[in-house]
């Protein structure tokens, strides 16, 4: 393969998918390239949201047939997971919120299947959708900064609801004011510290998710693009199963932290 | 790769999943859960209360056996008593009886000896007699005879 082809290549499996109003009516891709921040990566959230959907029904389906006698084996399943969010929202809260658990339960599972869209190989469903018309497709959501910061955006959103619930607009101020150095001369000082600190959050957790999943599906585009086809099972596998630990890992992650900065909210210094 | 209106895009819809997950799909299957573990919770205090109460009901088993037990001793020993009694009652019984019969038995044989002796002292006066009539053929005295041998009789008393 030439390297501008191989480069093409990444290049184009690197591209979303999409969508704007150009001049009064819907355009796509290449038209879009002028449309600013009025953007729609309508690959990514098709995805994000499918996958989402998919999630939830089930589970939804799930619990209306659940019954307190013995459960069946996806009953168990599904309970398993429930556990595993109470439990991890159990141990970093001292006093809990109904609404916590639900949100860590959520995340764990819906960050879980976007990166599970990675395991797909790189060509199937990029190709799929080429034959139905669509020039670009990337089928990993969270390999897109825009999904990552939405969701670390909703998380952020609920670290200063919570502050400010928890601690009063007062308390919230003050946490930021007058920490870490008590006295009114720092004030300028402590709020440029803490307003780090706070906004690192969101900025950590986006770029965490999606530092590790971009750079997980740039090695299976790279290994496609760079490895003669009948070589490549060499290195996707292993790197694949590999991946498997990556997926779930940085999706415990995200949901952990989200406790973990919640319950700090929930803290009064 | 450039920040766009997806971000808002998936802000939305990550708030509607969690605010449907919170409402919807969370609460059953908690309740479900904690509903079972306080089954299981009740079933364990169930079984260990029966543990309990069988040990309970084995002990009371036992009781009443030991009770049992004395009991029939107890009968058995007025059992063997009475019998006691009864064998005693009967040999005296017996003894009385016999003594009776021994006694009534001397009597008979005292009378029946009297009778004969009486019988045999009369034969015998009369074999005298008629012997001493018979050696003493001619002329004794009837009278003075008679009187020695009424006076040998006599003696034979």
């Amino acid at each position: 393969m030439a390297a501008d082809s191989v480069s093409g290549y990444i290049q184009h499996h690197l591209t979303n998918a999409s969508m704007c109003m150009a001049d009064g009516h819907i355009a796509f891709n290449h038209h879009c390239e002028n449309a600013g921040f009025w953007t729609w990566h309508i690959d990514s959230l098709l995805f994000s949201v499918g996958l989402g959907a998919l999630f939830l029904g089930v589970f939804y389906y799930v619990g209306q047939r659940a019954t307190e006698g013995v459960p069946g084996k996806f009953q168990c399943f599904v309970e398993m997971l429930i556990e595993f969010a109470d439990n991890a929202v159990r141990d970093a809260f001292h006093r809990s919120d109904r609404f916590i658990a639900p949100l860590g339960l959520t995340i764990f599972v819906w960050v879980f299947l976007m990166n599970l869209m990675d395991l797909v190989p790189v060509d199937w469903l990029p190709q799929l959708f080429h034959l139905m018309g669509a020039e670009y497709f990337k089928i990993v959501p969270t390999t897109d900064l825009n999904i990552t910061f939405g969701m670390s955006l909703g998380v952020f959103i609920l670290i200063v609801f919570y502050s400010i619930k928890v601690k009063g607009a007062k308390g919230f101020a003050k946490e930021l004011t007058l920490n870490p150095f008590n006295h009114w001369a720092f004030i300028p000082f402590n709020f440029l510290l803490e307003s780090v600190t706070l906004l690192a959050k969101p900025f950590s957790l986006a770029l965490r998710l999606f530092g590790n999943l971009y750079a997980g599906e740039l090695i299976f585009i790279l290994i496609a693009a760079l490895v003669p086809m009948w070589f490549q099972w060499t290195l996707s596998v292993p790197w694949a199963i590999f991946h498997i630990l990556v997926i779930v890992l940085q999706a415990f992650i995200f949901m952990m932290l989200t406790i973990v900065y919640l319950a700090l909210a929930h803290e009064d210094h | 790769m450039n920040i766009n209106a997806t971000m808002f895009g998936q802000l939305i819809s990550f708030a509607i999943f969690v605010w449907f997950c919170y409402r919807f799909v969370w609460p059953p299957l908690i309740d479900a859960i904690e509903a079972r573990q306080k089954k299981i919770a009740d079933g364990l205090a169930d079984a260990q209360r029966a543990v309990k109460d069988l040990k309970l009901a084995k002990e009371k088993a036992t009781d009443h056996l030991k009770d049992a037990k004395a009991e029939a001793n107890k009968i058995v020993d007025q059992a063997n008593k009475r019998k006691a009694q009864i064998i005693d009652e009967a040999k005296e019984q017996a003894n009385r009886e016999r003594e009776k019969i021994i006694a009534q038995g001397k009597t008979e044989v005292e009378a029946e000896r009297n009778r004969v002796q009486e019988e045999l002292r009369a034969q015998l006066a009369e074999l005298a007699v008629s012997g001493a009539e018979k050696i003493l053929e001619r002329s004794v005295d009837k009278d003075v005879s008679q009187s020695i041998v009424d006076k040998l009789v006599a003696e034979l008393k």
